[in-house]
């Protein structure tokens, strides 16, 4: 058994065991810390600074996304000293770059914006010269604006790290320092394959999904949990919606470590699901009619199919009727069409494409 | 899956084959990258493609299509000679020793290397770090099982694993990686023409009794013999089959000798397909009901690894159609079923009554979890990642003696390629989804022939020229990308693209057993389009 010992944050007494960090017991219970180059599934990075809590007995502020509890430690999350670093550091990012939050995707679930708002910072105190970099828009799935990176390296780190695709890394130096693919080359030209965990991860809006631009803010945007439709491996998805809409998919951020995707999806989990907004859905039945399917009414296709399936198996036997199940469809619907195959019609017929 | 996918990182070596992962399997394929470059797990690829992982495994080799049940018994025959198997394993827990050992004389390295085109030298070091690592995990796909003799290739992946004693251990197993999302639940709820629900068999008459009682029927009422496959519908559409109910299936791109199977469905006097869109199936059916997409509904689905998980409703479907087990009841009721399961939550109550495997897996244990893997008995239950922990289910595990069979059809001189078919990261399946969605479609957005340099050469096809493909079944005419990621001799087409659909192409020699298609191989030629 794991032992298990107390730490207090703000003078909260909080029950937590070995190997974890200041920070995962403060989100554990849902006490606010800032962090922007630390993320759950990149671990901590230690850049940002952000997230620096005071220790008592300890000298200096420490970086609790790096900070392991130790059995009584004594924690401050918001000392005005604190807040006067934090504040400098957000002041600091404001000022580089172009952080204009308007019209930008992330607005309402950026954690800078996040940052800025606790700290009452509305506009940055002072603004560095800065030259535009043009957007790279040359990807399908992934609009690129370095202007609002703020080189945390968490996309750069997942995408090693996690999703194993081995495309982002810094380049160039110092001042011009960015995220590049490849040998820097446009992310539609690399051998980037579009994951999107990249944008997943990214604290701000530097790296947003083409398609859901403009289909709304994220806070009216609703999240419901659905399995990939595609592959064997099950991904749990947020699916986020809206206006009955799909608008993007994320992999599931909660219990990460347990789901079968670990929070990570492929390009088809990521961007594939616009199949389901499209106007070409069948929303009616069809009935072949003088050799031309014509649309017909539920009733009337309904009937039709019953008293044909009635007719052929008085006729020819219910062997003669074969069922092409699913793999694709829900484990209920699979089991409705075996029970109807085999506890209605009378045959054994049944069979999927699993072969196939 | 015998085992878990979170379990690659827990594997010493591991033997990927007949699976392009990276494609396929994509966040899978990062796993098994993750393995071994971040925990030094070893890496095996068996694959006649430069596949993603092919450029992390320790050894690839190349063989030539169908000729997979060589070069595995062929491993086996080296790892046995040197005395590498784990005796303790299979004398305790294995039969058919024997019989086994006698049929692996055959595959002597030299007629290995004769018959896979894998040099001896190389399958003789892959036998050595397979069985000699430690723990090994072998994973495989459709590359494997779409072939006349699908099922002796899962046997022989079966048999190595078997003498090595890579069972009932983290990082271990034979693990399908299965194509589509659900394929595991509809195997699990009995969408096969042998079994109901959890593999109970339909000719024994216990199972029948069972479900009989619960379906409220005499037992004389149930069909007591084994029932058709699709292919063998297909077959015998005009003749034994008269009608087919094809649910969220599109046999017409994804059915091998397309030309045949299409003349096949002619002959039928009804056919009702119920899907999401008006599919090739679709259009050639005589009713057409409309249903909803997977995020218009919930219920649960079976991952490749048995992991039961809950998918929510996130989106109203179009206002004119419904889910499928509404028009389901729907059409039992009118055949005079008046007590068939409405909703989908006495669908699942029936399922876990007769399905021992289920019986734990309430909505309410997997709803705001990650799923719960069978079997699973019990509402206490934790649930099993790894099967086969101690002993085997059945007893003890068979080893199976397999003779040598080549693939029904290989190249020769009017054929000289061999074709062998799969799919892209970017679609998936028939195309139906992936082909309609923006990014997808963008990214790719039609089929294309990969030729290997030497190939094109002698051919004199240059990258990017459409080129005319054709087997003795059908031809087709696809762009050719010309690459050194083929072996020689070998092309490649997926089958998403209605426009140069690879299935026009395609065998339909069987498998005698599991009666699965010989998809990954047959002989084509390819040539230029005269201007
Ligand atoms: S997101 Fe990709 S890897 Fe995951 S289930 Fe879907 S298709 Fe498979
Ligand atoms: S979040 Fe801790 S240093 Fe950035």
């Amino acid at each position: 058994m794991e032992s298990t010992f107390k730490i207090y944050i703000n003078g909260k007494a909080l029950e937590t065991s070995a190997g974890k960090t200041v920070l995962d017991v403060a989100r554990e219970h849902d006490i606010y810390i800032p962090t922007l180059c630390h993320h759950p599934r990149t671990g901590k990075a230690g850049k940002c600074r952000a997230c620096l809590v005071e220790v008592e007995g300890l000298r200096g502020l420490k970086e609790s996304c790096a900070l392991e509890v130790r059995d009584g430690m004594s924690v401050k999350t918001h000392t005005e000293q604190i807040q006067e670093v934090r504040k400098m550091i957000v002041e600091l990012l404001l000022s580089n770059g172009e952080h204009n939050c308007i019209a930008c995707e992330k607005n309402g679930h950026c954690e800078l914006q996040d940052m800025a708002y606790h700290l009452g910072i509305e506009r940055p105190g002072y603004l560095l010269d800065y030259e535009r970099i043009t957007l790279d828009e040359s990807s399908e799935g992934i609009i690129r604006d370095a202007n609002k990176c703020i080189e945390c390296g968490r996309c750069i780190k997942s995408c090693n790290n996690n999703v194993m695709h081995e495309v982002l890394d810094f380049g160039w130096r110092s001042d011009h320092m960015r995220v590049i693919c490849d040998d820097d080359k446009p992310m539609g030209e690399s051998t980037c394959v579009q994951c999107g965990e990249c944008v997943q991860v990214c604290p701000v809006g530097a790296l947003t999904f083409r398609y859901a631009k403009g289909k709304g803010p994220y806070w009216e945007l609703d999240k419901t949990k659905v399995i990939c439709t595609y592959c064997g491996v099950g991904c749990s998805i947020d699916m986020f919606t809206k206006d009955n809409k799909f608008v993007y998919s994320l992999g599931t951020e909660e219990n990460w470590q347990d789901q079968t995707n670990k929070g990570m999806l492929c390009v088809k989990g990521r961007f594939g699901f616009d199949f389901l907004n499209r106007e070409d859905r069948l929303d009616t039945p069809l009935i072949r009619k003088n050799g031309k399917l014509e649309k017909a009414g539920w009733d009337e296709a309904l009937d039709l199919v019953a008293s044909r399936f009635t007719d052929i198996k008085a006729e020819h036997g219910p062997g003669s009727i074969g069922f092409f199940t699913s793999a694709r469809i829900s484990n209920e619907e699979n089991y409705a069409l075996m029970r109807f195959a085999r506890g209605v019609v009378g045959t054994n017929n049944i069979d999927h494409c699993a072969r196939l | 899956m015998t085992n878990s996918m979170q379990e690659a990182e827990n594997s010493d070596v591991i033997l990927i084959t007949g699976t392009n992962t990276t494609w396929n399997h994509p966040v899978f394929g990062g796993m098994i990258k993750k393995a071994v470059m971040q925990k030094g797990v070893k890496l095996i690829v068996v694959d006649p493609r430069d596949i993603g992982l092919a450029k992390y495994a320790d050894i690839h080799m190349k063989q030539n299509p169908g000729s997979d049940n060589a070069w595995l018994m062929g491993l086996q025959h080296i790892i046995v000679k040197n005395n590498w198997h784990n005796k303790e394993f299979v004398e305790e827990k294995t039969e058919g020793w024997e019989e086994y050992l006698q049929s692996l004389e055959f595959y002597t390295p030299k007629k290995v290397e004769e018959l896979s085109g894998i040099p001896k030298e190389q399958l003789y070091e892959a036998a050595k770090l397979y069985a000699t690592s430690g723990r090994g995990a072998a994973y495989y796909a459709m590359g494997i099982t779409q072939h006349s003799h699908g099922v002796d290739n899962v046997m022989a992946i079966s048999n190595l694993q078997m003498i090595l004693g890579n069972f009932g251990l983290p990082g271990t197993g034979v693990n399908p990686l299965r194509g589509q999302n659900n394929v595991q639940g509809a195997c699990d709820m009995g969408g096969l023409p042998n079994v109901f629900t959890a593999y109970q068999p339909v000719v024994n008459e216990d199972a029948r009794k069972k479900f009989a009682e619960a379906w409220d029927k005499k037992l004389e009422e149930m069909d007591d013999k084994v029932g058709q496959t699709v292919t063998t519908m297909v077959k015998n559409a005009g003749d034994s089959i008269k009608a087919l109910y094809i649910v969220g299936e599109n046999p017409m791109m994804s059915d091998p000798n397309q030309n045949h199977a299409r003349k096949q469905m002619d002959k039928l006097d009804f056919i009702v397909v119920q899907d999401i869109f008006l599919t090739e199936t679709a259009a050639i059916a005589d009713v057409v009901l409309p249903a909803f997409a997977f995020a218009e509904k919930y219920g649960t689905f079976t991952n490749t690894e048995r992991r039961v998980q809950f998918s929510n409703k996130a989106l109203d479907g179009p206002a004119g159609a419904k889910s499928d087990n509404e028009i389901i009841a729907a059409i039992a009721r009118r055949m005079g079923c008046t007590d068939f399961p409405e909703t989908v939550e006495d669908l699942y109550a029936e399922i876990r009554e007769l399905t021992p495997s289920y019986a734990g897996v309430s909505y309410e244990r997997i709803k705001d979890s990650t799923g719960l893997r069978w079997p699973c008995p019990t509402e206490e239950h934790p649930g099993t990642p790894i099967l086969h922990v101690g002993k085997f289910a059945r007893g003890k595990g068979l080893l199976k003696a397999i003779e040598y069979r080549p693939p029904a059809e290989y190249a020769d001189e009017d054929y000289p390629l061999v074709l062998t078919t799969g799919r892209l990261l970017q679609h998936y399946h028939t195309g139906s989804m992936t082909r309609r969605s923006k990014v997808l479609e963008g990214i790719v957005s039609s089929g294309m022939i990969e030729l290997n340099v030497a190939d094109a050469e002698h051919l004199k096809v240059i990258n990017g020229e459409k080129v005319k493909v054709s087997s003795r079944r059908g031809s087709i005419e696809i762009t050719a990308l010309v690459t050194d990621k083929i072996k020689e001799g070998i092309v490649f087409i997926p089958f998403h693209f209605v426009e140069s659909a690879a299935n026009i192409l395609t065998n339909d020699a069987l498998d005698p057993v599991a009666k699965i298609p010989e998809y990954k191989v047959c002989a084509v030629k390819v040539e230029k389009i005269a201007e």
